[in-house]
């Protein structure tokens, strides 16, 4: 049923433009980890607090406040770069289980921090037992988007 | 160093480290993953650093409370670099981009061995600064911009544009890649 929206993202122009370069792909690649890096210092600063562990001197809402134009321009550099790498292979990608479980995965992991856990943590002082299971969520959320983004290079 | 690293990817663990169907992706994907922990924590401290955020968060509580993760994560990116290496040494020492990557690596090195051994010492002075003296901020911009780059340049060790075996190539790519060419 999907199939032909993912035959129409590989033939799109930019689909195209990518999977025609030799370098592209590999340049956006990197980029693309760039923004994990970025993502992952973000998003792990807050919720190691969150775990009780990390930066413990500041509160919760202080850090949240601080981390969150880089979690959002993290977030940013992936989007742009996965979307394009995602264009130039997107019948591959259809046909690829570790896609799917990252593409599916990833609005909950963004739903989850920008919803769920910035309400939290906007108002939070404290490490809690809920704080805690917030963090913990959050982690797990993005290491099964980051790690099923892995895996699509390798099935 | 060509025959030591000729034997070392003729040892059996090697051979078998590169052609195992499950341990190699598991040990590059962990290395991959880690760089969340190690180089996002260590971007942060830099953020800090460079003044660019964390404002109002003492930059001692990122060298005390915050680094020892960072340390983990080094730990982890170690580990697993140097298995990954091992699984097939010639094809890394002969990439330009693993070479590129060694550069920028002691270059980053350097930079935590200054940052620890001069500038941090005065940290008591300036430790809620929202703006750190100036070699606190270089050296927070030194490390960003070298670990952006080893990211990159690590990435792209994958691809065998440059390698040895593809001839021919510019003499500046010969030489920084170390091939050996037929009749030298």
């Amino acid at each position: 049923m999907l199939l032909p929206f993912f035959e129409w993202c590989e033939a799109t122009f930019l689909g195209r433009v990518v999977r025609e370069s030799i370098w592209m792909f590999p340049v956006l690649e990197a980029i693309h980890l760039v923004g994990l890096c970025i993502l992952g210092g973000a998003i792990l600063v807050v919720d190691f607090r969150l775990l009780g562990t990390g930066l413990k001197d500041s509160t919760i809402a202080e850090l949240d406040l601080q981390a969150r134009p880089w979690l959002t321009t993290g977030v940013t550099i992936l989007l742009v770069t996965g979307v394009l790498l995602f264009l130039s292979e997107a019948i591959k990608c259809y046909y690829n289980t570790s896609f799917w479980v990252k593409i599916l995965t990833l609005p909950v992991a963004l739903l989850f921090t920008y919803v769920v856990r910035e309400r939290f943590a906007r108002a939070a002082t404290y490490t809690s037992a809920y704080s805690r299971w917030v963090g913990s969520a959050d982690m797990l959320l993005w290491f099964i988007v980051a790690a099923g983004g892995r895996w699509i290079g390798f099935s | 160093m060509r025959s030591f690293l000729e034997w070392l990817g003729n040892t059996s663990w090697s051979v078998s480290l590169l052609e195992s169907f499950w341990v190699w992706p598991l040990i590059e994907s962990t290395h991959v993953l880690a760089i969340m922990l190690f180089v996002g924590s260590a971007m942060m401290m830099d953020l800090r650093l460079m003044g660019l955020r964390f404002g109002g968060v003492r930059a001692s509580d990122f060298t005390s409370r915050l680094l020892p993760w960072t340390r983990g994560g080094f730990v982890v990116m170690a580990i697993t670099g140097v298995l990954l290496f091992y699984s097939a040494p010639l094809r890394y020492y002969y990439n330009i981009f693993f070479r590129f990557k060694v550069l920028l690596l002691i270059v980053a090195g350097i930079n935590i061995w200054v940052f620890h051994s001069r500038i941090h010492r005065s940290v008591g002075e300036w430790d809620l600064d929202d703006a750190p003296p100036t070699a606190a901020r270089v050296a927070g911009a030194v490390s960003f911009l070298s670990w952006t780059l080893i990211v990159i340049a690590g990435r792209m060790i994958a691809y065998n544009w440059f390698d040895c075996d593809l001839q021919p190539q510019p003499g500046l790519v010969n030489w920084a890649a170390g091939c050996i060419l037929p009749g030298e």
